[in-house]
């Protein structure tokens, strides 16, 4: 799993300065932090330590609430088909956040398939984006499953409702749907929080299948879990990035003590 | 079998779980109060089939010629017993009235829960629930004062928009009316759809508010405007309470009565053109309970065979509803 290349690899996004407030209470505080391409950056923390405020900057979920404000940079480096690479700030006021929502998909804590078919949940995003064809749809419905390990589960039952699946099969097929729109980054929300240790393994496996096609960052409250899934680890604690680096290294041999002492179980 | 000595400790658990005489009494009292409801309702349906049975028993009726007949004339010298064209009445100022209240309702009801704020949403909310608390005969009034005048030229305009395609799609047919009468069952039926707008909008808007965030924020996540996860998401999520309000605005149509008594006019029609005038189950049913009748006559208990009659449509209603929301139940 190491890749001694992966220092090298382009920068799919980078914050800077970056802060976020709900009213008046500073929730992220000045954060810089770079993300790189197809890799897994493990965003972990105690509690109320900001990092799920993070993660939801990076769609602008904030947005559906009042009263809230970005401040600083958060850039995708943003593909284009001709393969020309353009930075683009995500939370600038001009930026649509339904644009940036349409390039980065999200997986959220608890499964939240909507009250739809299976087909039509992984198709969801699909339609949105226009693409009306029932045989294209099938194509990357299809496509979407097989990478989220769900295929040949549900191959059978795409016409039945999806809350009929279990709760490990829903969040695999909020997981088909997030990648069915071939996003550009992958946000997970500690996606295993809500589910039992066999289908957080399978989680887990799907998510270091899918660090080779898409840049993904997870927040996740278990320090084994992030060893297991990521590239790099950023910690972070009272809205503040403690330390960002190489997960081994996070996790062998911390630079800061307080990093040291929340790997080691003693607060959090 | 001298029986063991019971420790103090199981004494005290003992004495918490039995129950207290005081909490039997509540207990009872509880009860009382759930059978008398279902009493009641015994009670009604008792009195509703006691006073229809000999109704169907009596030589000039039959159950058959009940359902068939095309007329209903109990107070006339030819007496005729036919329930459907009060069915028919009854069905077309409810089909109208959903006609209005259904897509009103909803759309209200997609805008209070998925676009107004929270201040508009709590001004907005009881004034439109003011609207089911005016009073029925005022409605009435409102029917052939201003609606049924306002749809006058509508109505002249449409109907010679239908004559004048009959006449060339089928030359020998008789044109239709013109003339709106002011006494109609389509301008009862529109104002009863005013009247339920507030059932379904309030219940409707309160069964889309109880769907999660965490679905309306897995769609926009997709990239998902306001919109599109208002229709495709929110509104399916809370189906069950919107086919459930739905169910509720059908049966205060099926009973609503003082509105089609006053607007619908109260000759009973066997008719496919909502625009005359005709005469619902309840309209019926007032008519006749407020003349002088004697108790027991035959003409008497044909308001009880119309009523068992209403009974059995708001009981179907009912079922449908209650399956309803079982097929469309979500466990978010």
């Amino acid at each position: 799993m190491p890749d001694t290349q992966i220092d090298t690899r382009p920068l799919k996004a980078e914050v800077k300065n970056f802060s976020f407030f709900y009213g008046s209470f500073q929730a992220v505080k000045n954060v810089s932090a770079p993300f790189r391409e197809k890799a897994v950056t493990a965003i972990i923390g105690p509690s109320g330590c900001g990092k799920t405020t993070l993660l939801r900057c990076f769609n602008r979920m904030h947005d559906l609430y009042p009263g809230n404000r970005y401040a600083g940079e958060m850039i995708l480096h943003s593909r284009s088909p001709d393969g020309s690479v353009r930075p683009l700030n995500i939370v600038h006021p001009s930026t649509s956040p339904i644009e940036m929502r349409m390039r980065i998909s999200m997986v959220f804590q608890k499964p939240n398939p909507f009250p739809k078919s299976i087909f039509e949940n992984v198709a969801y995003g699909l339609r949105l984006r226009g693409v009306g064809s029932r045989s294209e749809l099938s194509g990357r419905v299809e496509t979407a499953l097989r990478g989220a390990a769900l295929w040949d589960e549900v191959k059978d039952r795409l016409p039945q409702n999806a809350y009929g699946l279990s709760g490990g099969q829903q969040q695999r097929l909020c997981i088909a749907r997030a990648l069915a729109v071939e996003p550009e980054m992958v946000l997970f929300d500690e996606p295993t929080s809500a589910l039992d240790p066999i289908a957080t393994s399978k989680i887990e496996e799907l998510i270091d299948d899918l660090r080779e096609r898409v840049t993904i960052l997870i927040v996740t409250h278990n320090m084994q879990q992030a060893a297991r899934v990521s590239d790099y680890t950023a910690f972070m604690y009272l809205g503040e990035l403690v330390e960002y680096d190489r997960t081994a290294k996070v996790f062998q041999n911390p630079g800061k003590p307080l990093t040291e002492q929340y790997i080691s179980g003693r607060f959090g | 079998m001298t029986q063991a000595a019971i420790s103090p400790k199981e004494l005290s658990v003992q004495a918490a779980t039995r129950l207290r005489p005081i909490e039997r009494t509540i207990e009872f009292g509880l009860l009382l109060a759930a059978i008398f409801s279902v009493f009641i309702t015994a009670g009604i349906v008792y009195v509703l089939f006691s006073e229809a049975v000999p109704f169907f028993r009596h030589p000039d009726v039959s159950v058959w010629k009940f359902l068939t007949d095309t007329e209903w004339t109990p107070l006339f010298s030819v007496k005729h017993f036919g329930i459907m064209p009060l069915v028919v009445g009854t069905l077309w100022t409810t089909v109208i009235a959903l006609l209005v209240a259904m897509p009103v309702g909803t759309i209200i009801a997609i805008w209070l829960s998925e676009f107004a704020n929270a201040k508009v949403r709590e001004i907005i909310k009881p004034v439109l629930e003011l609207l089911s608390a005016v009073p029925t005969v005022v409605y009435g009034y409102f029917a052939i004062t201003v609606v049924a005048p306002a749809m006058q030229p509508v109505y002249t305009w449409l109907a010679e928009a239908i004559n004048s395609v009959l006449a060339t799609v089928a030359p020998g047919a008789s044109p239709i009316a013109t003339e709106l009468p002011l006494f109609n069952m389509l301008s009862a039926g529109i104002v009863m759809g005013i009247m339920i707008v507030p059932y379904v909008s309030s219940l409707s808007e309160d069964a889309m508010r109880s769907v999660p965030m965490l679905l309306r924020e897995g769609s926009y996540g997709m990239g998902a405007n306001r919109l599109t996860t208002a229709v495709r998401v929110v509104f399916p999520a809370a189906l069950s309470g919107i086919a459930a309000s739905y169910i509720l605005a059908i049966s205060r149509a099926v009973g609503e009565t003082m509105i089609v008594a006053i607007a619908a006019g109260q000759q009973p029609n066997l008719t496919a053109n909502p625009a005359e005038g005709g005469a619902t189950i309840t309209a019926y049913i007032v008519q006749v309970s407020m003349g002088d009748l004697p108790h027991g006559s035959l003409e008497y208990q044909t308001i009880f065979a119309a009523g068992i009659t209403l009974f059995f449509m708001t009981l179907a209603f009912n079922l449908m509803g209650a399956w309803l929301r079982k097929r469309y139940r979500q466990a978010y």
